[in-house]
């Protein structure tokens, strides 16, 4: 498969989504700037990283939203070609259009880097398929702005069609809009397109893929992304 | 030079903190009145924060070679050779005065000031680290600045994007008018390929990098040497504004024009600004140094050449780069939205000459700035000695359980996670120990080898008697680094003092920096960076004395690498080293008796070694399952660390022969807990009479409860309960 992970003034997580990659799908990502306007020919998946795109001193994501770089990331999102927006990349998904709602600062308005449990909701995506249905897998999340929103008939639609794919949930696997660590509405952690072929979700699977740092269990979702290629 | 500059007065000198002989010196040094800008200039390198002009005497006597030491002190970072052709850079600076006015800017610009140390000299920053130390919580500023100075060191680093995994922080009320924020960073570099700020050339160019210039922080650094009095808060306007996107990407550039072969000099404007920076390069290369202003990237507009040479704004490099490679370096400066802008050249003739709009603004002798600092052999006074606690003659009404409650859930005990989850300590994907543990240990690259760091000391030890405390803080820094399995190579220590004309603050620094170089001689863990802060003191009432040292170990196989937390029941638990019950300046004295007082333990500096060299052994040979050493709140604390850490508890022994509240909560130094498999026993107990290392069985891992002969058993629910809960609801009581 071939992988483009995308490189904004600011961000930072794109070593670590591009070692991920590399160390699972066994293929090196190809490193695109954001003032290219072009993909590599050939690109199967485009991830957005982690970081603080611009300096995030607009709201997050808003300058990356509209990177030159991007109409080629809507272009390749329109052909149904695989999108993984992570943190940062989530915020710019939103801020660029391709996922509804957006992201505003955490309830308790401070930064979080925290182990976080999340409810896989369902596993028939490009992203999910090496998980089971109602898993319960264990994330990092490292943001100061996860706070997902989105108005009432968005998030009523989104849920009607099935499009939360990361819930946030409790020790006992059962959601808790009270308790969620960033005040997400209906505990959302992350959003699938209606084609399903475009991910945003705020922890940090690609900082879950070596034991020598913690769980594993983000070594499924990039398992998936290989697996979904693979087939088709 | 020009008429509506103001008039050098006795006032104004005063006003630039130089005191009336060391302005005699400035006029017989250049033979006539210097102009505005040059008083300036004076005043930027001869304050104490840039001169070292009150502890350089007595930084002399500390240790700072080893085999190991590429670099040693006098560089942007001390640089050591970790192998495989690979060098780990790092350094501790403080940012107290400006986090005390302005908490969240103050400890930001902090962190990135010390992360840009370290890429200066050619490393990517891998880790950072930082010590704390806040007022007493009942103090009304205390949860402000505790909240500003966290967020701020939590929002650069997050930003630039190197992982925060580890640290200290603590709570007394010595440091209600001055918190201490000492912010250290660890970059990775390769041995080959380090970068200096020694100009070599004459003619070259002089280039300035980075973001613009404005007005803010002028005279931090002179701010930074003087007292505060009632009103500090009207000195806002000399704290930086830290932008840590400009510095991300202020790193990529210059790690790619280095890559590149530009660079033949960087040093990074911090203190005093283009002042200090142009100087250190010129007066370090023997070269002059000459800057014409109207090429400096401003943020505003009219800005003088004074404030030009004293704005310490933030994300900025100056550099002389290689003949023929300006094209190359300014493209990739473009590519990444950076200014760049050559302001100058370095000469032949040893002058440092700052231009104007076409006039010479100063002309001073570039060796004589840096060199011809004031030094002071400041008068200093011994500390008295304090008298050993007996145990026997205190009256406690504590119980043990009760004791150990109260002290888990105190402000300097409590668990610290409010804070370090502010903090992203995982990217980069190599944090293989996060916050919490003895030491945090972060991979190097793809391994199998990694990097133990960790900062420490104990400012009640220092104040009681600094020489011990001194050696007491790189002592225990090397025993959190050996205890997760680590080599101790080096160190760097940050000295925080109160105004060193007191001699009896003076002898302070003088007997700590004693402590500290005995210590570091005897553990063959050498100086290589440091920083020192004076003046830390407000309407006249000075910090403890708090030498924080942190320390840098290579682990050389992570697979060895030891954890505390307890890992299943049934095991033998050792403690490592002699335990007499020196309560002395303990944490149980303090907290639960309410008296700081008494001789603190004192420190065997040779025990230390053959301990830690038994226990490094123990864990290369995989014979001990967890390990933890033993520090304030003493055997109890740390077994209670180490149960809680797992959800396992233990059955202990009844001590013999001793006060039983000075045996579990006494603080004899040397010692670590260790827990070993039953089948192992025989083989460590062996290894421990070879290596005549006295080590003491103290009970068994089981259950989850610590249960100690007639006492009541300690739920370890209910103990982690205590321990997650004081620091939450302090903060959340300040809020709406």
């Amino acid at each position: 498969m071939k992988s483009a992970v995308l490189v904004f003034p600011g961000s930072n997580r794109e070593g670590d989504a591009a070692r991920a990659l590399t160390m699972i799908t066994g293929s090196k990502p190809a490193m695109v700037w954001h003032a290219e306007t072009a993909l590599p020919a050939g690109t199967d998946l485009v991830v957005l990283p982690g970081g603080f795109s611009y300096g995030d001193y607009l709201r997050c994501g808003a300058i990356a939203g509209r990177a030159a770089i991007m109409d080629a990331v809507r272009e390749h999102a329109a052909r149904g070609g695989l999108v993984l927006g992570i943190c940062n990349g989530f915020q710019i998904l939103c801020e660029s259009g391709l996922l509804p709602g957006v992201l505003v600062r955490n309830a308790r308005l401070r930064f979080i880097c925290r182990e976080a449990l999340l409810k896989v909701e369902r596993n028939d995506t490009p992203f999910t398929r090496r998980y089971a249905k109602g898993a319960v897998v264990r994330f990092p999340v490292a943001h100061g702005e996860g706070n997902y929103t989105a108005d009432v008939e968005t998030l009523k639609r989104l849920e009607g069609e099935g499009r939360v794919v990361f819930r946030y949930v409790s020790p006992g696997g059962q959601r808790d809009d009270t308790q969620v660590l960033n005040g997400a509405a209906n505990s959302i952690g992350g959003i699938v397109s209606e084609k399903l072929n475009v991910l945003g979700l705020m922890p940090h699977p690609e900082n879950h893929v070596d034991p020598v740092v913690g769980p594993t269990d983000g070594r499924a979702l990039f398992e998936s992304i290989a697996g979904a290629l693979e087939r088709a | 030079m020009t008429s509506f500059e103001p008039k050098i007065t006795p006032e104004l000198v005063a006003e630039h903190g130089l005191k009336p002989d060391e302005y005699e010196r400035i006029l017989k040094l250049i033979g006539r009145e210097p102009s505005f800008t040059e008083l300036g200039i004076f005043s930027a390198m001869w304050n104490e924060h840039c001169s070292y002009k009150s502890s350089r005497l007595h930084l002399k006597g500390l240790p700072t070679k080893a085999p190991w030491v590429i670099q040693g002190p006098g560089e942007n970072a001390g640089v050591i050779d970790i192998g495989d052709g690979q060098a780990a850079v790092f350094k501790m600076e403080s940012h107290n005065h400006p986090s005390y006015i302005e908490p969240h800017q103050g400890a930001a610009t902090g962190v990135g000031g010390i992360l840009r140390d370290v890429f200066t000299m050619g490393a990517r920053p891998i880790a950072a680290l930082n010590a704390l130390r806040f007022g007493d919580p009942k103090h009304p500023r205390t949860r402000h600045l505790v909240s500003g100075v966290v967020s701020g060191v939590g929002s650069y680093g997050n930003s630039f994007g190197v992982p925060t995994v580890g640290g200290l922080v603590g709570f007394h009320t010595r440091y209600d008018g001055n918190p201490l924020v000492n912010a250290m960073a660890v970059g990775l570099a390769d041995a080959d390929k380090i970068f200096y700020a020694k100009a070599t050339g004459v003619g070259l160019p002089v280039v300035y990098l980075g973001s613009k210039t404005g007005r803010d922080g002028i005279h931090g650094a002179t701010m930074a040497s003087a007292e505060f009095g009632e009103g500090a808060e009207e000195k806002r306007p000399t704290v930086q504004v830290g932008d840590p996107f400009a510095e991300k990407l202020l790193l990529e550039a210059c790690l790619e024009i280095m890559e590149a072969g530009c660079v033949v000099a960087i040093q990074d404007m911090g203190a005093a600004g283009l002042t200090c920076s142009a100087v250190e390069m010129g007066a370090k290369g023997d070269l002059g140094i000459e800057l014409d202003l109207d090429n400096v990237p401003c943020r505003e507009t009219g800005m003088s050449a004074y404030e030009m040479m004293l704005s310490e704004s933030q994300e900025r490099m100056l550099m002389v780069i290689a003949p023929g490679k300006e094209e190359q370096a300014e493209a990739i400066f473009r590519k990444w939205g950076l200014d760049f802008a050559i302001v100058g050249h370095t000469t032949d003739d040893l002058r440092f000459v700052v231009k104007h709009k076409g006039e010479i603004k100063a002309d001073l002798p570039i060796k004589e700035l840096g060199d011809e600092a004031p030094l002071y052999d400041r008068p200093w006074v011994e500390t008295p000695k304090q008298q050993r606690i007996d145990p026997a003659a205190l009256e406690i009404s504590a119980t043990i359980p009760g004791a150990l409650e109260r002290l888990i859930g105190s402000p300097d005990f409590a668990s610290k996670r409010w804070i370090w989850e502010q903090y992203d300590y995982l990217i980069l994907n190599n944090t293989a120990q996060r916050p919490g543990g003895d030491a945090a240990v972060v991979r190097v690259l793809d391994g199998p080898k990694a990097l133990a760091m960790s900062c420490d000391v104990t400012p009640r030890y220092c104040e009681a008697d600094p020489f011990e405390g001194g050696k007491q803080a790189v002592a225990e820094v090397w025993r959190n680094i050996t205890a997760v399995g680590a080599r101790p190579l080096a160190l760097t220590d940050n000295l925080n003092f109160g105004n060193p004309e007191k001699p009896e603050i003076m002898g302070q620094l003088v007997g700590c920096l004693r402590g500290i170089g005995a210590a570091a001689l005897a553990l063959d863990f050498p100086v290589v960076s440091g920083n020192v802060s004076l003046y830390n003191e407000t309407n006249g009432r000075g910090i403890l004395p708090t030498p924080t040292i942190g320390g840098v170990g290579v682990l050389d196989d992570i697979d060895t690498m030891a954890t505390l937390a307890f890992k299943a029941g049934g095991e033998v638990i050792f403690v490592v080293g002699e335990t007499t019950g020196w309560l002395g300046q303990s944490a149980f004295l303090a907290e639960i008796l309410d008296r700081e007082e008494g001789a603190p333990p004192p420190v065997d500096l040779e025990l230390e070694r053959k301990n830690g060299d038994f226990v490094r052994a123990l864990i290369d040979a995989r014979l001990v399952t967890a390990v933890h050493d033993v520090s304030d709140g003493g055997l109890l604390v740390a077994l209670a660390e180490m149960a809680m850490a797992s959800g396992i508890g233990a059955n202990l022994l009844a001590p013999e022969g001793i006060n039983p509240h000075a045996y579990w909560f006494g603080e004899d130094q040397a010692r670590y807990v260790i827990t070993v498999a039953s089948g192992e026993k025989a083989q460590v107990l062996r290894q421990a009479e070879i290596a005549g290392v006295t080590l003491s069985k103290i009970g068994a891992t089981a259950g989850d409860r610590l249960n100690i002969p007639g006492e009541r058993p300690i739920v370890i629910d209910a103990l982690r309960e205590r321990h997650e809960a004081w620091l939450p609801i302090y903060m959340g009581a300040g809020m709406m």
